[in-house]
């Protein structure tokens, strides 16, 4: 067992975590914030997508421990005062069908437009290559990425 | 999927590391990325009872230009640096932008952010694009040891699928490139679906004289056989000719000379020499007009 502490969301862990229990388990299980996805587990859907240290990474495809002093985010974690801007641009848009891609989609493209703001299509498509929609809606999804863009500039 | 039961190491130095793994032997992996190795441990196709991670180990990762002997300029890469730092790299974009271009077509954003050079070199998909971009462009790899370093050149690096030069007590710390004077690059790969992994990957490193003659020429192939390997037959028909359609075309169909072509659920034999023969020539010529 290794102790590890961990932020998430602003809010700080300490917890022993075996050293082979994945990263998506530990925020599902032990920290109890289940907007975090498990889709394929084998590191292609991009359902289990956080921010770590300020860059997604698939939490599947990580051990807790590997965690220990990192600073993350989680889909709970986008919605401050209010929704968060993509939040809000993706149910304008109607970018959700089943929704289980959602919260890995809405943080990818969090980091696309921290980086870069006013992202072109092709931009936006290459950001969310590592998100898989299973019921096809990537139109609308990019389509509320640019929105989004938008409306931050205004 | 949850891995086997292993015991969690994570050192501070490579000297640290390196002890640690000529202590446990074949029973210990190190842990770079964990883009492959996670995934082949949660399929239990790997169950290390160690795993050091080399995340502490922050010596290995940078990218810095080295003047070298007379006039070989180079970079010198860490093997922790991520595809993402290779991508945005402003002097790998300017002196060696073939590794820069390959980037561009590996995995996804979150695979870049976490898969690393040393660990897609170390891991030997032979698939893998950066195996052939570094064989194009004449790479050597740094491994240290036990009982020192040694330099290993990229054309014998790798040995068969998932299976390098490298003997267990060896880490991989620093891959070295050519800074690039009058070259042109290009990394083009077929894949299933864009994040794929390739069904045919070519990197090509080209050298006109001014007009349109190739004075030299490299090129890596990844995806058609059991390891990368530099298609020695193109270079050879291209050396010193005319790059006009037909010179090209003729040169490209020599891409699985001497090669025992993989066929799979994706590509047959016959299919993938074809596809080989077809994206080589359009690297070369993707090189040629390119910067
Ligand atoms: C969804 C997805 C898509 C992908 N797409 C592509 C693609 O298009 N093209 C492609 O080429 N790859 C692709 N990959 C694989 C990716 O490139 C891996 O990151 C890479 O193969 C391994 O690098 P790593 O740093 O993650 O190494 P790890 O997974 O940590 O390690 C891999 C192996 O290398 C060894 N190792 C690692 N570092 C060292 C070192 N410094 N010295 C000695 N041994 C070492 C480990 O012990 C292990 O055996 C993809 C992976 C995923 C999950």
């Amino acid at each position: 067992m290794h102790k590890i502490k961990v932020r998430i969301n602003g809010r700080d862990f300490e917890d022993e975590v075996d050293s082979r229990l994945l990263l998506v388990h530990y925020i599902r299980q032990k920290a109890r914030l289940t907007g975090t996805h498990v889709g394929c587990d084998t590191g292609n859907c991009g359902a289990c997508t956080i921010i770590f240290n300020g860059k997604t990474i698939k939490s599947c495809l990580m051990l807790a421990v590997q965690a220990n002093g990192a600073d993350m985010t989680t889909v709970e974690g986008l919605a401050k005062n209010g929704l968060h801007p993509i939040q809000e641009a993706f149910m304008d848009r109607f970018a959700i069908q089943c929704g289980y891609c959602t919260p890995g989609m809405m943080l990818s493209a969090c980091s696309l437009l921290q980086t870069n703001p006013q992202p072109n299509e092709a931009e936006i498509r290459e950001a969310i290559e590592g998100n898989l929609c299973m019921c096809t809606g990537y139109q609308q999804i990019v389509e509320a990425i640019q929105y989004a863009a938008e409306k931050t500039r205004k | 999927m949850i891995p086997n039961k292993f015991e969690y190491i994570r050192p501070n130095t490579l000297q640290e590391a390196l002890s640690i793994l000529s202590a446990y032997r074949e029973d210990a992996k190190v842990l770079a990325g964990g883009q492959s190795l996670l995934s082949l441990m949660k399929l239990r196709l790997a169950s290390p009872k160690y795993l050091i991670d080399l995340s502490g180990v922050p010596e290995l990762n940078y990218i810095r230009e080295e003047s070298g002997r007379g006039n070989s300029a180079r970079i010198a890469i860490g093997a922790l640096t991520t595809y993402a730092q290779i991508k945005e790299s402003a002097v790998l974009q300017a002196k060696s932008p073939l590794l820069v271009q390959t980037t561009h077509l590996i995995g996804d954003v979150q695979v870049r952010n976490r898969g690393t050079l040393g660990g897609s070199l170390a891991h030997a998909d032979p698939a893998g694009d950066m195996p052939a971009a570094i064989l194009a462009l004449g790479a050597e790899i740094k491994a240290v040891g036990p009982k020192g370093a040694r330099w290993i050149k990229a054309e014998d690096f790798f040995v068969t699928a998932f299976t390098t030069a490298l003997s267990f007590d060896e880490i991989v710390a620093e891959v070295r490139v050519p800074v690039l004077k009058g070259y042109k690059t290009a990394y083009m790969k077929n894949a299933p679906r864009p994040s794929d992994f390739a069904i045919v990957g070519v990197a090509v490193c080209l050298q006109p004289d001014g007009g349109r003659t190739c004075q030299n020429i490299t090129i890596g192939i990844t995806g058609v056989t059991d390891k990368a390997y530099r298609a020695v037959g193109v270079e050879e028909s291209l050396r010193g000719k005319q790059l006009d359609p037909k010179i090209i075309e003729q040169a490209a169909s020599r891409v699985t000379d001497g090669v025992e072509v993989n066929g799979n659920i994706h590509a047959s034999k016959e299919f993938r020499s074809y596809l080989a023969s077809i994206w080589v020539k359009r690297a070369i010529q993707a090189a040629m007009s390119g910067a």
